[in-house]
């Protein structure tokens, strides 16, 4: 590349397209937020209305309608943790192999204290070490009897950006709502691998739905 | 033919009347609510007594802040902030690193402690709490950041709603209002 032309192009040539930041906002796609049922999510509810004020845990960023839901109609006590911004965090600084040491370090609550944990989507932007250290965890922290409802995807992605789930008409949908942030490469997680990591838990439900994504509702026994 | 009331001082532009707090920086106990009784013979300044305190965006407080009034902050505290029977505001610009006691906690600006209110947290687009809130009744706007945990059971308001209700327990507002509604007014969900 000659000299004039790094000063005409600022160094680029013409048509070439710019290298994708891993460290900036994630594009948006265009179009409204879908609403999508889940089958999970009422098996999910129904796992923890009868229990006596239910200690839950969300992975997922903070949503205003969610916490009313389970903080006022379940009589929840909620632990927000937003993950998303943690590996957004990581992402930035260009630090996600520590990711995993982050996770194990996180999570305050005593062994057996919780009675549900809604991890969302936040396995598919894990890479493996960290996805078992999460998982390690939520085993720990999860009561007997407890639930985990979470979101797998079936094909690996290069970059996506995060998602918050927001819960609507009868707890049986979720709109799926675009998150600020970086994003990130989606990984798969095959269904022996989900079982092998939660080790001490067991599917209790299986669900594949039309978009391809599995909805996955643990249990761990009584 | 204009009369002229030297009692009072004109107040400059963003200041309060008798001094400016700007350069205020303590680490002594600040006590908002006895306030001197000063005499004002101006109708605009008799206003200003039954007006919402504010503290302005230089004050940096450090230490324990009570009062019995409704009170705004824009500027920094770190401690403890008690105001029981009192709405607390803290501003876009406030930045708080305390325990916060009040009726109710408006919040736009950063919160970096527990949060305890007997009536209600609302947490407002661009507020952030990094801390425990404990209340009955819980707004978080879209946008605002929080990372921490709610108990909604704690403050000693109204009880939750019946399990019951979790099988036929739409999200909080659907029943109230239409999903599009909600999707186009996500600060408002939550608030009763």
């Amino acid at each position: 590349m000659a000299l004039s032309d790094l000063l005409k192009f600022g160094g680029k040539r013409p048509g070439e397209p710019a290298p994708a930041d891993a460290r900036a906002d994630a594009p948006v796609p265009k179009g409204p937020e879908p609403v999508i049922p889940s089958k999970a999510l009422s098996k999910f509810i129904g796992a923890l209305s009868n229990r006596e004020a239910p200690v839950l845990i969300d992975f997922g960023p903070v949503i205003g309608t969610n916490v009313a839901f389970f903080g006022e109609r379940l009589g929840c006590k909620l632990f927000i943790e937003d993950l998303a911004t943690e590996v957004d965090r990581h992402t930035r600084a260009r630090t996600r192999e520590k990711l995993a040491d982050t996770l194990a370090g996180r999570f305050t609550q005593a062994d057996g204290t919780v009675d549900g944990v809604l991890c969302w989507d936040i396995f598919d932007f894990l890479d493996p070490p960290a996805a078992k250290r999460l998982a390690r965890e939520i085993v720990r922290v999860l009561r007997p009897g407890g639930a985990v409802m979470g979101f797998f995807c079936t094909k690996a992605v290069d970059r996506s950006p995060f998602t918050k789930y927001e819960i609507i008409e009868e707890s049986s949908s979720l709109r799926h709502r675009h998150h600020p942030g970086t994003g990130g490469p989606k990984f798969v997680l095959q269904n022996r691998d989900i079982i092998k990591m939660f080790e001490g838990l067991f599917v209790s439900e299986s669900f594949l739905l039309k978009s391809n994504t599995r909805e996955i509702l643990l249990r761990k026994r009584a | 033919m204009w009369k002229r009331d030297d009692a009072v001082k004109p107040t400059p532009p963003g200041g309060t009347p008798g001094g400016s707090p700007s350069n205020i920086q303590t680490n002594q106990n600040v006590n908002p609510a006895p306030a001197a009784e000063p005499v004002r013979s101006s109708d605009s300044l008799r206003g200003l007594e039954k007006g919402p305190v504010n503290i302005g965006k230089s004050v940096v407080i450090k230490g324990e802040l009570t009062g019995s009034e409704d009170l705004t902050i824009e500027g920094h505290v770190e401690g403890k902030i008690e105001l029981r029977q009192n709405i607390l505001t803290i501003g876009p610009n406030g930045r708080i690193k305390a325990q916060v006691f009040a009726k109710s906690v408006i919040i736009l600006g950063e919160v970096t402690g527990n949060v305890t209110a007997s009536e209600k947290v609302d947490l407002r687009d661009n507020g952030s709490v990094d801390g425990d809130i404990a209340a009955p009744r819980v707004a978080i706007a879209e946008g605002a950041h929080f990372r921490g945990s709610i108990d909604m059971q704690r403050a000693g308001g109204a009880k939750p709603e019946a399990k019951g209700a979790a099988a036929a327990a739409p999200a909080a507002a659907s029943a109230s209002q239409p999903a599009a509604q909600q999707a186009s007014q996500p600060a408002a969900a939550g608030q009763r």
